[in-house]
């Protein structure tokens, strides 16, 4: 019995609840790094800047996180709520990820409460400073087990079925599942990358305002640095994805790349739009499909045409694949001229022009997450549960989802607005500049 | 002991967990919203508030880790809940999510604003109401199975007394524990003014208590006679677990011991709690469901077991420095450091 109203309010329930969760997620996971590499180089080089840098970081953090946690309490019982017969199917042989995430994010929460509630109150600075490792594997252990279990629901293995009953259960092999590593380990790098853009993307605002604190300055050449190094990392991860999904998922591969006929030296399609099966306006590149497949330009790719029609992905995907690859190799290319400018001394990564496109990072990075995820989510239909459950077989029966959805996107709405509102007065009310002067009084100037 | 007691033993403990620091957690957020209102803010906001501040996070975790819990030990739960409280557990969520993200605004964001703090008070108080419906549905009589498919009946539920007692109970219940928790907070942190004040909210929340817990085992005759006739069975341990209300109430009205008081409210809670949970063996959702039949696989819950241990063996460390640094350290308590970052 398939509810069908049901099946696309629940499809739209989850996309929204996802959509918002994974901002709020992405910083959650990301931000306690670095607040721990600000704190750690503040320490290294006894310098007050940095430390102050961990600390109104972790300030703003807190909010995100409150955000982060009530959404993924959301979005964790959601699925249980919208998709109940997925999730019995689940519970029975993906469930110890997701009771290992309740632990890591029992972790985290415990020593985010001591961290914020004990800045100077023990006697050396280290210890303190420690209390922020327990909080970053927390949060990165948390996004590991979490993306462990998309990853089964990609490449589900660990059970047989035999005559309708799951039998043979391995948790282990369910959990190590050939998703997993490449999946994994892409969405961490990521939620690094876009966690120091964000971050960079404040202060090249408050630049832009006319700040000229050297606060601000250590802050976006630290940031910078450390996107530089998620971002390569994410684009050398990517291509591990393109093989895993050559081998194990080949028309969400081929959709995503509008690849329609199965050849040899294939070329990636970039961008261009779509008339019946012809791609127009596109940029070809000779080989790379064939490189990115199977890391041999020669190499044959599986197109669409081996597949039925019932078991394709919707094609728009490739637009989302677009945006999610060329966002990362700018914000590539952005850090990297900073980061190089800054030790050659070019002038033009001071000027106005490139504050402002460092500023436009920080969104464009947080798009290209939404980019990415919604390429995972929708190039896995039709499936929930890839090659053995449909999505509509997976969802709920109930009626009233639709109004589930009204009333989620309002409390989601008022999140959003509530959570930028106080962020943006918490730090307008208190700049760098007050903040430096108030210590210094209270102090009596014998820091600096 | 099987594995199917083992695992619903574990999570039973984690909610009972999650009802006590949660009955602290949103009572004290709704004492302070009404301390607002009334204008005595200048008496229980420190307190509360320290208290609060560094624990609300992990408060949510127990809730997470019991619903997480359940669809790995008991996976058909995820079919049978899942599908029909969609929309009651909709509404906690919307709940939990105002009260956890305003609590935050408020707290770490704009310290003192009136409309965050009231929003977070009121929802706070909202939740153990919209939750406990859920014990309601799971003791029988709301739910039909029609074509394989559960669905709940929420014209019955709506109008039926026995929910809305639970919901009273569990309001009562609420404020009741945070009132005794809280006055022993106060005590320690030689606040009298604070200690005065909730002292006489935990005696005044006594009553509304004892007398919703009475009327859910009236009502429970009618609805759901076998669970009943076990609640009688039992009726030694609801006798202890009076004695210790009794006991409770007498130190707090006698103004002695506060410590022991929250000890004797927290064996209180927990006998009665364990009482009304044996007394639905072996249901999960009454009639259909129980834990031998919505059991997992031996393997995975030997996994899930063991992952249990090893995260036990991370966690109750990390929560007892929580509580040396925050509950039990005289000068925190006090209000003699503020380390906030």
């Amino acid at each position: 019995m398939i509810n069908e109203s049901a099946v696309y309010w629940s499809r739209a329930l989850t996309e929204l609840t996802l959509s918002f969760h994974i901002i709020y997620a992405t910083i959650g996971v990301g931000v306690p790094l670095m607040i721990m590499i600000a704190q750690w180089t503040g320490y290294k080089k006894n310098d007050e800047h940095y430390i102050l840098m961990a600390r109104r970081w972790a300030r703003g953090f807190v909010i995100t996180v409150a955000v982060g946690v009530v959404t993924g309490t959301a979005i964790g019982l959601q699925l249980s709520l919208l998709w109940p017969n997925f999730m019995q199917l689940a519970g029975q042989t993906i469930a110890l990820p997701l009771f290992m995430e309740t632990f890591a994010f029992f972790f985290e929460a415990i020593f985010l409460g001591i961290y914020l509630y004990t800045w100077d109150r023990f006697d050396s600075q280290k210890k303190h400073m420690l209390l922020l490792i327990p909080v970053a594997v927390g949060a990165s252990m948390s996004a590991v087990f979490i993306t462990i279990v998309n990853a089964f629901m990609n490449a589900p293995r660990g059970f047989d079925i035999v005559d309708g009953e799951l039998v043979n259960i391995q948790p282990f092999l369910a959990m190590f599942n050939p998703a997993m590593p490449t999946k994994v380990a892409h969405v961490l790098v990521t939620a690094y990358m876009t966690s120091a853009f964000v971050l960079a993307a404040i202060a090249g605002f408050r630049m832009l305002k006319g700040s000229k604190h050297v606060y601000h300055k250590k802050s976006l050449l630290l940031l910078m640095k450390i996107g530089l190094i998620f971002s390569i990392a994410a684009a050398v991860i990517g291509d591990f994805s393109g093989k895993y999904l050559a081998e194990y998922q080949p028309e969400k591969l081929a959709a995503a790349e509008w690849h329609f006929e199965t050849e040899g030296k294939a070329s990636l399609v970039l961008f261009g739009v779509l008339d019946g099966e012809e791609v127009k306006y596109a940029i070809k590149i000779p080989y790379a499909l064939s490189i990115l497949a199977h890391f041999n330009p020669n190499a044959e790719v599986i197109g669409l045409d081996q597949f039925e029609e019932e078991d394709l992905p919707p094609l728009y995907i490739h637009y989302l694949f677009d945006i999610m690859v060329s966002i990362g190799m700018f914000m590539m290319l952005v850090s990297l001229l900073y980061v190089v400018g800054k030790a050659r001394g070019w002038q033009f990564i001071h000027s106005r022009w490139y504050r402002w496109i460092i500023v436009a990072g920080g969104p464009l990075s947080i798009i290209a997450i939404e980019a990415g995820w919604w390429l995972a989510e929708v190039g896995r239909q039709p499936w929930i549960l890839y090659g053995l459950m449909r999505t509509p077989e997976g969802a709920t029966t109930s009626d009233h989802v639709d109004l589930m959805l009204l009333l989620f996107a309002g409390v989601y709405a008022v999140l959003a607005v509530g959570s930028i509102v106080v962020l943006v007065r918490m730090f307008k009310n208190n700049p760098i500049e007050r903040e430096i002067e108030d210590r210094h009084s209270e102090k009596g100037g014998d820091i600096l | 002991m099987t594995l199917e007691i083992l695992g619903i033993s574990v999570l039973w403990i984690f909610l009972f967990g999650y009802v006590i620091v949660a009955s602290i957690d949103f009572g004290a957020g709704f004492f302070n919203a009404y301390s607002l209102l009334i204008g005595k803010n200048h008496i229980l906001t420190n307190i509360i508030k320290r208290y609060l501040s560094p624990v609300w996070e992990v408060t949510n975790v127990f809730l997470v880790f019991f619903f997480v819990g359940i669809v790995g030990f008991f996976p058909q739960t995820a079919f049978y809940y899942g599908t029909i409280l969609l929309v009651p557990v909709s509404i906690s969520l919307v709940l939990l999510a105002i009260r956890g993200s305003y609590y935050a605004f408020e707290s770490y964001g704009t310290r003192g604003h009136i409309g965050y703090t009231l929003t977070y008070g009121v929802a706070g108080l909202l939740i153990p109401a919209s939750l406990s419906v859920v014990f309601a549905i799971a003791g029988g009589g709301y739910v039909d199975v029609i074509d394989g498919q559960p669905v709940l009946n929420y014209w019955t539920l709506y109008t039926s007394p026995f929910a809305w007692s639970i919901v009273v109970l569990s309001i009562a219940a609420v404020l009741y524990i945070s009132a005794v928790f809280l006055t022993w907070y106060a005590h320690k942190a030689n606040d009298i003014e604070a200690t005065k004040l909730m002292r006489k909210y935990a005696l005044v929340w006594a009553a509304p208590l004892m007398i919703s817990a009475l009327g859910i085992m009236y009502e429970m005759k009618s609805i759901n006679s076998e669970s009943y006739s076990h609640m009688v069975n039992l009726w030694w341990m609801f006798a202890i677990s009076a004695v210790l209300f009794i006991v409770t109430v007498v130190l707090i009205a006698m103004r002695k011991k506060y410590g022991l008081a929250v000890g004797l409210l927290i064996a209180q809670f927990a006998v009665a709690f364990f009482a009304y949970g044996i007394a639905q063996y072996p249901y999960l959702l009454y009639p259909y469901l129980t834990i031998y039949d919505s059991f997992t696989s031996t393997q995975m819950a030997i996994a899930l077991v063991i992952a249990f241990i090893l995260g036990l063996c991370l966690l109750l460390p990390s929560l007892y420095l929580l509580m040396k640094l925050f509950l039990f350290n005289k000068k925190y308590v006090t209000g003699k450091e503020d380390n906030h970052a």
